[in-house]
């Protein structure tokens, strides 16, 4: 089913709309995603590409805690439901609801940072550094640079709820609530990645 | 999600599925990660674990796209902005492999 009048409309009342009907913001912000997937595909290569080369320890098999990483990704997961019901209830203007699940995206990405602190820290008490061998190298730069993002969409999130506490967030700025979506959904899917690529091949 | 409710979001100017769909998604995610890590543990699925890895990413990557990202109903310009570089980034990813793993062959003559 399409949506392109209703777009059409929505974008044009904003004054964000393109010749091609569509909401500029939206368009550029789609733009973006496709560049950051240029940019983990290549970190998913190089990880790939020294896969199995490290000459010292530890290596992957030793140290990967799948249980954890099992719940980091359960957590990811239910941050992106959490996103899209703070989105459709901001849409209908039930801003309660769209306070309570914005907050509660931002705190499961807490948790997730929560839980790769405390899995970085555990790997350098094992012995696995930045420079260790390839392994720490490529999986440290891959992980670090998910986290990196992480901890801006938790940023982003928590702006948007501050905003929303403050009344300045509703149904009209709805495209805000959906582009910071569009990033935390994204940050997902890389790491639905990552958790196969890394944690699960070995 | 029924038509009428799909109609409901299109009146009210939300391009997107509803709640309950947005629930099934979840579920269905959740039973993925379960069924992969599962997957990872029997020893039997050994032989096969790596293309039943990347299939399983794979559909949880399409769900979260199609539903959570709304490509589904979303203009197809959107999904070409998306897809394009996607299928870009996937190309360079094996592209690379293939070099890597070429080059040593070479090397080492195996």
């Amino acid at each position: 089913m399409r949506y392109d009048t209703d777009t059409h409309a929505i974008a044009v009342a904003h004054g964000h709309a393109t010749f091609m009907g569509l909401d500029s913001r939206k368009m550029a912000f789609w733009a973006f995603i496709g560049s950051e997937c240029l940019l983990f595909g290549s970190l998913i290569s190089t990880y790939l590409v020294y896969k199995g080369r490290s000459l010292v320890g530890p290596y992957p098999h030793e140290i990967l805690n799948i249980p954890f990483t099992s719940f980091s990704t359960f957590d990811l997961l239910m941050s992106s439901l959490a996103m899209v019901l703070a989105l459709a209830a901001v849409q209908r203007g039930d801003m309660r609801r769209g306070k309570l699940w914005l907050f509660v995206t931002a705190l499961l990405g807490l948790v997730f940072l929560g839980g790769q602190y405390w899995e970085f820290s555990h790997f350098v008490r094992e012995g696995l550094g930045l420079t260790t061998n390839l392994f720490g190298s490529t999986f440290y730069v891959l992980t670090g640079t998910h986290g990196a993002h992480v901890t801006v969409g938790v940023i982003w999130l928590l702006t948007l709820w501050v905003q929303a506490l403050r009344g300045k967030l509703g149904p009209a700025n709805a495209m805000t609530v959906e582009i910071t979506g569009l990033y935390w959904h994204f940050v997902d899917v890389v790491w639905i990645v990552i958790f196969t690529v890394v944690y699960l091949i070995q | 999600m029924s038509g009428q409710e799909e109609r409901g979001n299109v009146e009210s100017g939300q391009a997107h599925a509803t709640t309950g769909t947005y629930l099934r998604v979840a579920a269905i995610l959740v039973i993925i990660t379960f069924i992969e890590v599962g997957v990872f543990y029997v020893p039997a699925f050994q032989p096969a674990l790596v293309p039943v890895l990347l299939f399983l990413s794979a559909v949880k990557f399409t769900l979260v796209v199609l539903f959570y990202m709304h490509l589904k109903f979303d203009n197809r310009f959107f999904s070409f902005l998306f897809g394009g570089p996607l299928l870009l980034a996937m190309a360079v990813v094996i592209s690379l492999l293939f070099l890597f793993y070429g080059a040593l062959r070479l090397r080492t003559g195996t």
